[in-house]
């Protein structure tokens, strides 16, 4: 490849890591950094420990606990799910073995993994990311390629500090313009999903760009990026600027002195050149975004929080006639139904999507002296140890607990039936996560996706609620 | 891993399209830490009533498929989170191949490396197969990948595409890890020129860690 060919932000990171490329053209690709958690992992130390194979790269390696553990205080006295409790040792015991850097449990920065990558400077720009979590791709707002792998390619990067990768096609989402009020960027990439569906960034690595974007702290970006994989791209990103230098700057983790200032003239590089190619353009115009809630199991059945449940019989053909039949039902719904109509049981607020302080402080400003409906459950969940002391310190537990949400230890929590926090069979639940698949927050829930500030008003009104009706005074 | 050269087994239908990892295995039985045993929690919330009981309408509790190798579903197969515990579970259920129009990236991935061809097959032909399939034990599909080609039941051969390199893998059951750690004096390379040109990417987060408090 010619050093003047335009290329995009994508190619020049998965350039300048490149190890060497193989006769048939797959990329042997060198990882910066790799999270570990308990869930992806044991069966990839098991695999070393069986081929008596070191790790690589200690310090390019970093393990946390995320998925398994409790988000109350029994969480400190032990984990009663025996499975889970087997995982969380199993993570214990092989970080010990292998000397793999660990935040344990009790360790206030212990957090969700793509939360706490970020926040202590372990993800940084221009770096390539991975982790055995589909969620990774959170970490590319950044400006890094950062991607899930599935457990071989876990034990293939301890091993090797390097993964096999075919090149991926480029795509570019662009938004452009003001966004409306009431609207966040958990609303922009609902959007987007609706738009190009689940399947619409295969194959692909989405550049999210466009004023709107650029426009976004980095706590947007995440939320962003977080969700490419929900569009069917395994990883997002977005060109680092001068918002992405100034967060990164002063982590525990990040570059200090006259190393951050050479790092950032080689992030400045990064962007991508005027007159690349991508292979797949979207445009989207952020007049026309609204605050928007999923009603389906699937992340691409959203809708404006204004609009009604689809009528499965006004589909195209019988095989989507069929997928709405079964959502619709699974669902608990009617057609026709207004969405602010539906009832809510449980509001979710945490995730990896929507769990840093300002997730926190947007739910906390729609919480401010109002009261949870009755009959409803609402917890807010940080994303680490150290988004929960920040909210503390800036008294927004005491706004939470005052209007009657649970406030919480740090964790994925509700995001997956995977812990003590789960939904029971027929509950509703406005959720902050990314999946709305059936059964994703425990057996027969269900779930509807929607942003900090609308899962907040849901929990006052006690039904799914248009965020802009509370700021104008309605509830 | 396991070699995969020609198969000749029983195919499920699934018409299902966006089969996500999710359905194919529910969270809760993620928690295993091997990589066996998960067969008979595969599909669980489509294959069991709440109370535990077979679902009998699900194609996978009816008689011949109980026994497939090979399941056949509709587009965007394997969407959803990069567990590979999916790829686990339909492999110790005893499926090797799956066909479908499209699968998801990671779980088309994950597959290949846990010794599963997944083989892309245009909507039409997958719909072809499937009324194949329904026939039922007299229905033998053969999957060839020495010659890239699904065989019917009336012998009519189609043929599919699949990555040079990840045919070879799976043709002789080859772990990637190995043939990667023949690399490492590339990979040695590699870093030192990167040490020399960002330095700030090492003696992160170890000896930072050890410093720091
Ligand atoms: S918060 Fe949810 S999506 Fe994020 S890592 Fe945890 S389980 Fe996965």
């Amino acid at each position: 490849m010619s050093a003047t060919k335009p290329r995009t932000l994508y190619d020049k990171i998965f350039d300048a890591h490149l190890v060497e490329t193989l006769p048939d053209g797959t990329a042997l690709l060198y990882i910066d950094r790799h999270l570990v958690h308990e869930v992806t992992s044991p069966q990839a130390f098991e695999g070393l420990r069986m081929a008596n194979r070191p790790v690589r790269r200690l310090e390019g390696t970093v393990a946390v606990v995320d998925h398994n553990i409790a988000t109350d205080a029994s969480r400190y006295t032990g984990i009663d799910d025996p499975e889970s409790r087997v995982q969380v040792e199993t993570l214990e015991k092989n970080v010990a073995e292998f000397n793999v850097p660990y935040i344990p449990l009790t360790d206030a920065r212990q957090g969700i993994v793509h939360i706490i990558g970020p926040e202590q400077g372990l993800s940084l720009p221009g770096m390539t990311i991975v982790c055995g979590d589909s969620h990774t791709s959170t970490h590319g707002a950044l400006g890094a390629l950062a991607f899930g792998i599935g457990t071989s390619e876990v034990e293939h990067v301890l091993a090797t500090q390097t993964l096999l990768q075919k090149r991926a096609r480029n795509m570019r989402v662009t938004v452009e313009g003001e966004l409306p009020a009431g609207c966040t960027a958990k609303d922009i990439v609902l959007a987007i999903i609706g738009k190009i569906g689940t399947a619409g960034g295969n194959g692909h690595v989405i550049e999210f760009a466009g004023s709107t974007i650029r426009a976004l702290d980095m706590a947007g970006r995440f939320s962003i990026c977080n969700m490419s994989i929900e569009a069917g791209a395994r990883a997002g990103m977005i060109a680092p600027d001068e918002t992405t230098f100034a967060y990164v700057k002063g982590r525990p983790h990040a570059p200090k002195g006259e190393y951050f200032d050479r790092a950032v003239e080689w992030w400045k590089t990064l962007p991508t050149d005027e007159g690349a190619v991508f292979d797949k353009e979207v445009f989207l115009d952020a007049a026309e975004i609204v605050p928007m809630v999923s009603w389906g199991t699937s992340p691409e059945d959203v809708l404006p929080i204004t609009a009604a449940v689809p009528d499965p019989e006004a589909a195209a053909d019988e095989a989507r006639r069929a997928q709405l039949r079964r959502m619709v039902e699974y669902m608990g719904l009617q057609p026709g139904q207004k969405l602010t109509d539906l009832k809510v049981d449980v509001v979710f607020i945490g995730s990896c999507t929507n769990s840093r302080i300002e997730d926190m402080r947007a739910a906390a400003a729609i919480a401010r002296g109002r009261q949870v409906a009755e009959g409803v459950r609402a917890m807010v969940v940080p994303g680490s140890g150290l988004v929960k002391l920040q909210a503390e310190q800036e008294g927004l537990d005491a706004v939470f607990k005052e209007a009657g949400f649970e406030w919480r230890e740090a964790g994925c929590s509700m995001c997956l039936g995977m812990n003590p926090d789960k939904l029971k069979p027929g509950q509703r639940c406005a959720s902050t996560s990314n999946r709305n698949f059936e059964g994703r927050q425990g057996p027969g829930g269900r779930t509807h996706l929607c942003s900090p500030a609308m899962a907040a008003a849901a929990a006052i009104t006690g039904h799914l609620t248009d965020v802009r009706e509370i700021a104008q005074g309605k509830h | 891993m396991d070699a995969f050269t020609t198969l000749t087994g029983i195919a499920a239908p699934l018409p299902m399209a966006n089969v996500d990892t999710d359905k194919i295995i529910p969270a809760r039985f993620l928690k295993t830490i091997a990589r066996t045993g998960l067969g008979k929690s595969l599909f669980a919330n489509l294959r069991y009533r709440e109370d535990g009981s077979e679902n009998p309408d699900f194609v996978l509790n009816q008689e011949p498929y109980r026994h497939a190798e090979v399941l056949i579903a509709h587009e965007n197969f394997g969407c959803g989170s990069s567990r590979e515990h999916a790829p686990w579970a339909l492999l110790d259920f005893g499926i090797r191949c799956v066909i479908a129009p499209d699968f998801a990236d990671i779980f088309h991935n994950n597959s290949f490396k846990n010794g599963i061809l997944p083989v892309r097959l245009s909507r039409e032909v997958c719909d072809q197969l499937m009324e194949d399939a329904r026939m039922g034990g007299n229905a033998r599909l053969t999957v060839d990948l020495q010659r890239q080609v699904v065989v019917r039941p009336n012998g009519e051969e189609i043929p599919f595409e699949i990555d040079p390199l990840r045919r070879h893998l799976l043709l002789n059951g080859l772990d990637d890890i190995g043939q990667t750690m023949q690399k490492s004096t590339s990979i040695d390379g590699f870093e030192a020129k990167q040490r020399a040109a960002q330095p700030w990417l090492y003696g992160a987060p170890q000896q930072e860690e050890r410093t720091a408090s």
